[in-house]
């Protein structure tokens, strides 16, 4: 029988903060804008520019640090890490290594056996690079530092997880989390949540780590069960040929689903860390701190108890609402504003759930508003509109978040509720088709049905089913 | 001197700083670092048991900005000192990842 493997897992991530201007200087932090126009002599490292740390980054730093169960440094610093590279104008990265804004904390996630502590081991402050961009016509590196000085926190688990579930179930709660603070979108796809795996496997049961990789360039969770998949396979087969894990960086590539050597950590970079005299130490004070804890916003377990109160809807649909940021806001606002949360939920729950799974978005790609969201709800309330139209407007909405009562109107879809037009078509329906009015009276329901299609294909869609129900059964009686 | 820097360290020294010296230069430099580590030796001397590490002069704390914007864009005036441009991006030897 083939030796036993244990799989051990801890997580590095880069989460971009969702502050409005740069950690080190007030140049905007707005993503796509044209190369280099979002730029300054602090974020291009000119020499004697002087960099002041944002006030919102260190909030949100702290923010997630409590959300966390971390300790908060109470006297922090900034420390410079040295390399040569064109993504980094300075020829540092200022940091923090010695006294990172967060310590020692954990977040719990769910697994088959139940809950489990996954130990925070430090989050730290620091900033992003510039973008490059290989010029093959030329044969040269093009440089962006739109991105330099981006406000980033990097959070560092410890060793604790032991499958991919786990690491996504620990990602999908950190995301949460901060999502709920409001310190960042964390979208995978766009950058503004990165992970780094580091893995290792030892024999079941061994007490000593295995040499570890570290792995990169991991950006939807699929990707990232991929890899971790495909890694401890790899170094599986590496221990049972005789051959032994090498420490070292490995890109993923997910469309060849294998990874390749970056560098090895054995000459390893040396960064010659070492606080930056230019930014002043970080004193957090009691009552600063306090303000901070006050602050934190009603995260999910709180926000369930309070929907189990005060809204009328299945447990089911508050467990998905509440999941999400994004739905939960959505969701409260739209209540606000028509006092129907059982319909907005619907809405939420049904073509909203439809339309992401089937455009592979997330919560945080809504466009539609909740002041149009509302309006839709009323205007069906109202019979203005129908329901199979309410979808065709809902899926506008969902695209560019139209106003429905205009394009109702401009696209002529209002239900047409003269009586006196839905008569006369009725009138010819049935004139039309003797056969199934002689069903109908015969005691076949379905019958009716047809006649009721009939007369919403003559109306081109625009009347109210149940009118036509009614009125057909008037009629036939 | 106390302090005798090989030809390994120096060549690393080197390398980490991307510095390219010539022979007497190296040697010139060893000699400077042996005699910069034998006064740190000399402080070593000195009881700090009981001193925190000093990282900055002045006795300065919590200097922060708010998180308004306040640089436009000064792309021009910045790539004004860069060696080469393209498209509105600095220009620089092919980088491999």
């Amino acid at each position: 029988m083939g030796k036993q493997y244990e799989t051990v897992i801890g997580l590095e991530v880069h989460v971009e903060l969702a502050t409005k201007t740069k950690i080190f200087c007030g140049c905007s932090t707005a993503f796509g804008g044209t190369p280099n126009t979002h730029t300054c002599p602090v974020c291009t490292g000119m020499p004697g520019s002087l960099p002041v740390l944002n006030k919102q980054v260190l909030e949100y730093a702290v923010s997630v640090g409590l959300a966390t169960n971390c300790d908060i440094t109470r006297y922090c610093k900034f420390d410079r890490k040295n390399y040569f590279y064109p993504d980094n104008p300075q020829n540092y990265q200022i940091s923090q290594l010695y006294l990172p804004i967060c310590r020692n904390g954990y977040i719990e996630i769910e697994t088959a056996d139940g809950t489990k502590k996954v130990g925070i081991h430090e989050i730290h402050m620091e900033e992003d690079a510039g973008k490059l961009i290989h010029d093959e016509w030329e044969d040269c590196t093009l440089v962006d530092y739109n991105r330099s000085g981006v406000p980033l926190i990097e959070i560092v688990s410890e060793p604790d997880m032991r499958s991919a579930e786990e690491v996504i179930a620990y990602l999908e709660k950190l995301r949460m989390l901060i999502q709920y603070l409001g310190a960042s979108d964390c979208k995978l796809q766009e950058g503004s949540m990165r992970a780094d795996v580091n893995l290792s496997v030892r024999e079941a049961g061994a007490a000593q780590l295995g040499t570890r990789t570290e792995m990169k360039n991991l950006n939807s969770f699929k990707a990232i069960m991929r890899a971790i998949e495909g890694e401890r396979e790899r170094q599986i087969d590496l221990l049972e040929s005789g051959e032994a894990v090498v420490q070292e960086t490995r890109r993923w590539d997910d469309t060849k689903g294998c990874s390749y050597a970056m560098r090895s950590k054995e000459d390893a970079q040396d960064y010659r860390y070492f606080p930056d005299p230019d930014l002043v130490p970080i004193h957090i004070s009691e009552e600063w701190l306090a303000e901070r804890r006050d602050a934190l916003p009603e995260f999910r377990t709180e926000k369930i108890v309070r929907y189990k109160e005060e809204y009328e809807i299945p447990d089911y649909d508050i467990d998905i609402i509440t999941g999400s940021k994004r739905l939960a806001d959505l969701f409260e606002e739209t209540v606000a504003i028509c006092k129907e949360p059982k319909k907005v939920s619907n809405w939420l729950m049904g073509e909203t759930m439809r339309l992401l799974k089937e455009q592979g978005k997330e919560p945080e790609d809504i466009v539609f508003s909740p002041a149009h969201l509302a309006k839709l709800i009323a205007m069906t309330e109202s019979k203005e509109i129908n329901g199979t139209v309410a979808k065709e407007v809902f899926e506008a909405m969902f695209e560019s978040d139209v106003d429905p009562a205009q394009y109702v109107e401009e696209k002529g879809l209002k239900t047409v509720n003269d009586t006196g037009a839905l008569q006369k078509t009725l009138e010819e329906i049935i004139a039309a088709n003797p056969q199934s009015v002689a069903d109908y009276r015969g005691g076949k329901e379905k019958a009716l049905g047809f006649l009721v299609g009939q007369t919403m294909k003559a109306m081109k869609g625009k009347a109210d089913p149940g009118l036509i129900n009614k009125m057909l059964r008037e009629m036939l009686s | 001197m106390a302090n005798v820097i090989s030809d390994e360290t120096i060549e690393y020294v080197g390398i980490l700083a991307k510095l390219e010296l010539s022979e007497d230069e190296k040697e010139q430099a060893k000699k400077d670092m042996g005699s910069m580590l034998d006064y740190i030796d000399k402080l070593g001397e000195l009881d700090t048991s009981s001193v925190e590490p000093m990282s900055h002069v002045f006795p300065v704390e919590n200097v922060f900005r708010e998180d308004v914007v306040t640089n436009g864009d000064m792309r021009d005036e910045l790539l004004s000192n860069a060696p080469g441009e393209k498209d509105g991006m600095f220009v620089v030897p092919r980088t491999f990842d």
